[in-house]
Formats: structure tokens, sequence, C-alpha cells
């Protein structure tokens, strides 16, 4: 869960330290080991807002632009989705971020039978661009950017996006949407895959050719080492992991004829920030500076935005406890505080209340609460990159930049993601990293305050979420009513011209757009996929 | 005579595929002697049930993280039921809050390890369970 392993002498000295990346840290650190990493501030530093970028990708940190916060957020009907969304932004949230059921993530729709139970539950029901028009009634979207957290199906979501935006009167190029649209993650930790590898990484390729041409403002792909942290990587292996995700997907779109530096600019990555403070922030710090260095060496990109490593830092979810709950609202605090000492650009946490459902309104304030008085009172605005020439975290980041490069040289020998994830090698690896953990805490060798260290023995009781089956109920009428309400023929023409492309291997995303403007609803157009790809069959390793 | 290892299905049953829980305790079911089996991501009841079957299994094992625990472990017992395999010991794991767990109980569900749970607490549970189911039929 991901803190280090410590070794105690009797009298509760520590003797060695471990990062869960495998590092050893030592007891003090001094101009010696800077010297003995290499260290040169021109190379591995740079000025904020200069190549490589390890101090931060703007120059003035969060002097010149707070970070942007944006709470994951939806559940039940789209009415009450647009309901939060309101109140996060009324209480100064600055992004959206949303959080869809597993009906609309995995292209059912809600009368589906495989919805049964799940309909509006861990996130909003969205059948068609109807729900898109409730949710973000009263939005201004070309002010407010928006996360759109769905993977397998995030083409249709984008071209929805595109949809519900025309529909308002905006113009499709000062919207900002950033669709999830990881599915090689998902096939190694969160599980929310449809299609076999190579269409599943095709449809990723024509969103991202698409926001390239049309949408200047989308960030068409937001890369997720996140979730495969969360299902037990180590710090390291989350950016080795995440990096090989990137170059797949840069691989698909190069293999149509295009340059990496005119489109790579848009990627953006999802990574996480539980666990050790200084190995936290040493991770993003390393990451930001191999990312830009990569994309030099391997695709020759020159443009400086294009080498920014930009994205969410958040979550944690992982470290939060169902054990002494109110504990969480700590942790994610540090959480924040390391987000922040890192140069996270948009942050977002889990809440206290997480490690059982999703969170209350309040629990959710309080997430929000937390960031705000790390910006406005306590002072994380007020330098960049403040840990900077430190001895220890200098060090550190050059260890982990190895580390990060070791971990991606394995990936790389198993011939990259695509076939490390269709031979199952990598979620292997994922899940002995996560059995190896787990037995550590069981055995006390990691520490967890509350779960195997000051214990209380009774569960503290939490206000939670409670789930309406009512609400699954409003949102099937709604459905039954679109369908004998539209127009018919116009919806199996788009869905027609769907199904060409899709087959013809040209870009979906046109007809998409169209497809979703005649209320075409997500589990037709999900099916047309399915019909033409068939669907992912696991490897079944564990 | 040898014992015959007990044999555990291990199912994520739905569209969550939040898998970590449900890997961790099938290692760990292994290293405690057991066979184990496991469905894979998004398996219909249906399907579970006619693993388990298949596969003639002691233990039905769910993952469930959604929140969705009640009415999936209520179907899942309709079904085990109907097909007369009353004789399998059923558990549940992953997000549980503590208020659902006697309404799980009164459904058929034998044991319920919401996050946080042993391996000790659930090998020796479902070594314990089975080991009552055999010698009743003894």
């Amino acid at each position: 869960m991901g803190v280090a392993t410590y070794i105690k002498t009797e009298k509760d000295a520590i003797t060695k330290v471990v990062l869960q990346s495998g590092i050893e840290i030592k007891p003090v650190y001094t101009p010696a080991d800077l010297e003995q990493t290499g260290f040169s501030y021109e190379q591995d530093l740079g000025d904020p807002g200069e190549f490589p970028f390890t101090r931060s990708i703007h120059p003035l940190g969060y002097r010149s632009r707070n970070w942007t916060t944006r709470q994951y957020t939806g559940f039940g009907t789209p009415e009450q989705t647009n309901e939060r969304f309101k109140l996060m932004i009324s209480h100064g949230q600055t992004g959206l971020n949303v959080a869809f059921d597993l009906p609309t993530q995995m292209g059912y729709d809600s009368d589906d039978p495989m919805a049964e139970g799940e309909v509006g539950r861990v996130g909003m029901a969205v059948d068609s661009l109807q729900d898109f028009e409730i949710a973000f009634k009263d939005i201004p979207l070309d002010r407010i950017g928006t996360g759109l957290t769905i993977n397998a199906v995030a083409c249709v979501m984008l071209a929805m996006y595109q949809a519900v935006a025309e529909k308002f009167g905006f113009r499709k190029t000062e919207i900002s949407a950033t669709p999830q649209n990881d599915i090689l993650k998902e096939m190694v930790g969160r599980g929310a895959w449809i299609y076999p590898v190579e269409p599943a990484v095709r449809l990723i390729g024509d969103t991202i050719e698409y926001a390239m041409k049309e949408l200047p403002r989308c960030n068409p792909v937001s890369v997720c080492g996140y979730h495969i942290r969360e299902s037990g990587c180590t710090p390291a292996q989350e950016i080795s992991y995440a990096f090989e995700i990137a170059f797949a997907y840069i691989e698909n779109v190069v293999a149509r004829g295009y340059r990496a530096e005119e489109f790579v600019g848009g990627f953006s990555f999802n990574l996480n920030v539980y666990g050790n403070l200084w190995e936290t922030v040493a991770k993003f710090r390393a990451a930001r500076k191999l990312w830009a260095k990569l994309l030099r060496e391997r695709y020759d990109v020159k443009d400086k935005k294009a080498l920014f490593l930009r994205g969410i830092f958040g979550g944690g979810g992982s470290g939060l406890t169902k054990q002494q709950p109110e504990n969480n609202i700590m942790r994610g605090a540090y959480y924040a505080l390391a987000a922040a000492l890192s140069g996270a650009q948009t942050t977002a946490l889990c809440s206290m209340d997480e490690a059982y459902t999703i969170p209350t309104e309040r629990a959710a304030l309080l997430s929000l609460r937390t960031f705000q008085i790390l910006m406005d009172e306590i002072g994380l605005r007020d330098t960049v990159d403040p840990l900077a020439g430190s001895y220890f975290i200098e060090t550190l980041t050059k260890q982990m930049e190895e580390k990060i490069l070791e971990e991606m040289d394995k990936v790389e020998k198993m011939g990259g993601m695509v076939k490390a994830v269709s031979s199952g090698s990598v979620q292997a690896e994922v899940a002995r990293q996560a059995y190896e953990w787990e037995k550590k805490l069981q055995q006390g060798v990691v520490t967890k305050v509350g779960v195997n260290k000051y214990t209380e023995g009774v569960d503290m009781e939490v206000e939670l979420h409670r789930h309406n089956e009512e609400w699954a109920q409003r949102q099937i009428e709604r459905l039954h009513e679109l369908r004998k309400n539209r127009d018919a023929k116009a919806v199996k023409e788009a869905l027609r011209a769907v199904e060409k492309a899709t087959r013809e291997k040209t870009n979906v995303m046109p007809p998409l757009v169209e497809a979703c403007k005649s209320y075409a609803t997500i589990g037709e157009m999900a099916n047309v996929f399915r019909e033409v790809f068939g669907e992912y069959v696991e490897p079944g390793l564990f | 005579m040898a014992e015959r290892k007990i044999r555990v299905l291990l199912a994520k049953p739905g569209l969550d595929g939040h898998d970590r829980g449900a890997k961790v305790v099938a290692h760990a079911l292994r290293d405690a002697g057991m066979e184990v089996i496991y469905t894979g991501l998004h398996q219909t009841i249906q399907s579970i049930v006619n693993q388990a079957i298949q596969e003639d299994v002691d233990v039905i094992g769910l993952s469930i993280m959604s929140g969705a625990h009640i009415p999936i472990s209520r179907k899942l017992m309709q079904l085990v039921k109907a097909e007369g395999l009353d004789d399998k010991l059923v558990v549940v794991g992953g997000v549980v809050p503590s208020q659902d767990v006697a309404a799980m109980k009164e459904l058929g569900v034998g044991g319920i390890f919401p996050g946080g749970s042993t391996f000790d607490e659930i090998t020796e549970f479902i070594k314990r369970s089975v080991e009552e189911k055999r010698s009743s039929w003894e």
C-alpha cells in the first residue's frame, strides 16, 4: 500500500529503508552523493519551464497558474450529476472529471440485461446525447475543461462531447475534453475493456488523429499509470508502463504517416500520489525529465510544448483504508502535498469514504478544501519546485530515472506493451507485486496505521453515499421514450456510416459525431464495434 | 486416503473490472494448498454457475467492488439452489459495508470478507467450512 520497508533494531532505531521501487535510502545525504551520481544542474534540472522540465513545465510554477482541481464526479442520473457538477464549481472547483457507470463504460444501454444492478451506481448513466444535454446544462464548456473517465468507448464519448457542445452553441475548436481513452491500462489494471487489443488501440489512434485536426484544445488520451499502480505495481513500474503504453499509441498514429510532433502535445498522463512522500516527488520529477528526453531522442520532437509531461497527479485510492476511515482525510492531505511538491498541473483526491463506496457530497468537498488549504494557506504556490537542490531529492530523482529505464527495458524486451499485454505477462507481474505487498502488510513488514498498527478493533461508522434503484428505473424509462421518439431512419443510416468506417479502417470519429447527433445509443454504437472486432479474451494468468 | 484438495472457483461477476483483490486472494489460496480456478472478468451468474459445475468445485468465491453485492449475491444464490448446488460454499469478498453483512448472510452467503480481511481468516474459514460440509456427507 505504498510505504517503504523498514528494518529496525529492538530499540526501534531504523537501520534500513527500502522504497517500493527497490531503492535503498541512506540516513544522510551530502554533496558527495550528487557528485557520485554525476548530477549537473543544466543537464538534470534546467530552469523551470526549460528542457528537460524536471523542475516544472511552467517557468513560474503555481505563481503564474494555480493547479486545476478536478474531483471525479458522477452518480445516478444525469440530473443528479449536473447538480453535483454545479455544486463543486460553486465551491471553487475549476475542472470536471466525469464518472460514468459501468454499463456506460462497457458499452451497454441501461436496459441491457448486462446492466442490471449497475445503472447509475459507480457513476452517471449515459445512454444518448439526451443525457449529456442534461448533465452539461449551464456548464460553460468553453471555460471548464472536462475529463471523461471512459476507455473502451472513449471515441463515442468524445464524439458525444463535441455533439453536446455544438448543440449548446460552442465551437468544437474552443472545447477542452480529456477522455481517459487508455485501453491498454484497462487490460492491465482496471478491467473496463471490450474489444481485442489491436482494434482497441486503433480506435485510440482514430481519436488522436481526429483531435489533432478538429479539436485543438482537447487532449485525446490520458495515459494512466494510475490504475496499474492501484493494481499493485511499484512507482517506478507505474511510470515505465505508462510510457510504454504511450509509445504504443504514438506508434499507431505515426504508422498513419504523421510525425509525433504533430500530435503528442495532446497526450496527458494520469498518475498516482500515494506512498512514500520522497519516492513520489522523485517519481514525478524523473518522469517529467524522461518523457521530454525520450520524445526528443526517439521521435525527434522539437516543439517545447509537445515535450511537456502534463497530467493529473492525484487519487491515491489504494492508500486509503476501510479501517479508521477518518485517517483518510489526513492521508489525502499528505498525498495532495506530494502532488503539489511534484508540480502537478491538475489534481484530484479520493475522498475519505472511498474505501467503501463513491463519495458523499461532504467528503468530496473535504477533498476540494484540502487543495485550497494547501494552495491558499500553507504556501505551496510561493516558489516553483521547492525541493530542488536537496542532496537527497536530487539523488533519488536520478535513481528513480534509472529504475524507470530498467523497467521500460524489460517491457521492450518483450516486444513492447501491445505484446506484453496480449501475452498477459505484465498483468502477471502486477498481480505478483500486489500479492507480495499484501503478504508484507499482513506480516507487519510494512506498516499501515489502523490496519496492522495502532488498530482500534471496532469499525468507525461513516456516513455513506446510498444508491437508489429508482434512479435506474427513471433512466430506463427515459431511454424507452427516446427510442420511440427519435428519427429511426436517421439513426440507422448514421450507424451504417459508423460500421462502414470501422470496416474500411477510415477514421470513425466523424460518423460517430453524426450518430450521437441522431441520438443513437451507446449500446448501439458500441455494438457496431463488437460485431466488427469481436471481444477481448483475457490471457487468464494470475 | 489422501484428502482431495479443496477446489475454489474465484469469479468476478458483472461489469466491475477491479481484480487486484481477486488475484491476490487467488495467490493466497493456492499457497494454502487449494486448487484455484479464476474466471476472469465480466462473468454472468449463469456462466459462473456453469463453471462451478464443470470444475466440480467446493467453493464459489465472488469478488465484488462495485457496490452491487446484494443483487449479485441474490441472483447467484437463487441459481445455486435451482441447480441443486447447495453443498457448495459461497463466499464473497470486496467492498461490503458492515451494515450489509446481515442481509448477505440471509441470502445464504457463507462467508463475507470485506477489504482488510486477512489471508488467514479467509483460508481458515474455507478449510473449516469445507471440512464440515464434507463430513456431513460421509
